[in-house]
């Protein structure tokens, strides 16, 4: 069976439980996917299936664009296709889409996204790297790293990896083990409780986890 | 886009809270859990605050008790509260009353406020 689907995060809000406790919740809009191509072993040396998301107008796109999807029964394009790896295609031969009903409240998925774009960070904001002393003569110096290592004779350079300034953000990463706290099948829409990575309005997979339980 | 988290919002929402504003004197009614059995316990105070938005809205109530100043917060939508009573309206000028703080008996009072009710 598919075990993902891909999804827009929202935005964040709150809800209560009966007892009064209240869960923060990020909001992930989730239309069905839509299955486009299905990659085999035979043809493509692996099992896949690529799912589309944002369905859009036809003459948005180009027209090779229109072709794969009409290749492959699907009127409406998309803007957005994902693969996803299969181990087979077993109960997928009718399957045209994918939603959120294949999670329930109380399962624990993997969400995937690209982080917020932070641009060329310093340390502080980079590694988290504590910084100098604000007063007793410190001056110009606050933010900066401190030593970069050395040594007496043999390592008088920088050993590669050492954590400096550079681009931050904009990564692939994928948080485990999140918990599911809500499926609403109508809307479309799955609440995750805690946060996801990414700025409203980013794709996202929801996947189910890859790790056991985690609490 | 943002249509589900209002809607997921107006869900949390309670109906039949009051209105009350800062400075007013209300009591709550909160459910609490003792000894496995569940009874109401009324909290009276002034509104020192009221913050946030949407679900996501709290309150802060003082009041004096033996002597010692006590604050408690609440979500505003809470399924916990079983009901908000106005007691009295206050007149104050400011949206944060954290002045009251400092200030002890008589100087800790807050003028009622008559409002013109319009028919």
């Amino acid at each position: 069976m598919i075990n993902q689907i891909l999804g827009k995060k929202v935005g964040m809000t709150q809800i209560f439980k009966e007892d009064g406790t209240r869960v923060p919740v990020t909001v992930i809009e989730a239309p069905p996917s839509v299955l486009v191509q299905k990659k085999t072993v035979e043809t493509d040396g692996y099992n896949a299936v690529q799912l589309g998301f944002v369905k859009g107008k036809k003459d948005r796109f180009s027209r090779p664009i229109v072709g794969h999807f009409q290749k492959h029964g699907v009127d409406e394009p998309t803007k957005v296709l994902k693969e996803v790896r299969l181990e087979s295609f077993e109960g997928l031969e009718d399957l045209k889409e994918v939603g959120v009903e294949i999670f329930a409240a109380g399962d624990k998925v993997d969400i995937t996204g690209v982080t917020k774009g932070r641009g060329f960070a310093g340390v502080f904001k980079r590694y988290r790297i504590g910084g100098a002393p604000a007063t007793r003569g410190t001056h110009e110096n606050f933010r900066h790293i401190g030593s970069l290592g050395g040594g007496r004779s043999s390592a008088t350079r920088v050993w590669p990896g050492r954590r400096l300034p550079g681009h931050m953000g904009c990564d692939n990463r994928t948080i485990l083990g999140l918990e599911v706290v809500g499926v609403d099948k109508e809307a479309g829409c799955l609440m995750i409780k805690g946060a996801v990575p990414g700025a409203n309005g980013g794709i996202l997979r929801v996947r189910k986890t890859n790790r056991g339980n985690r609490s | 886009m943002k249509k589900l988290i209002a809607d997921i919002e107006a869900k949390q929402l309670k109906d039949g809270i009051p209105e009350f504003r800062v400075g007013d004197t209300i009591k709550v009614f909160m459910k609490i859990v003792e000894g496995g059995k569940e009874r109401i316990q009324p909290y009276e105070g002034i509104v020192i605050m009221r913050k946030g938005g949407g679900a996501a809205e709290t309150f802060t109530v003082r009041k004096v008790s033996f002597g010692v100043g006590v604050e408690r917060k609440f979500p505003l939508n809470s399924p916990r509260i079983e009901k908000i009573e106005l007691i009295k309206s206050g007149k104050v000028r400011r949206a944060k009353l954290y002045y009251l703080r400092e200030l002890k008996g008589k100087a800790a009072k807050i003028k009622e406020k008559t409002r013109r009710r319009t028919a």
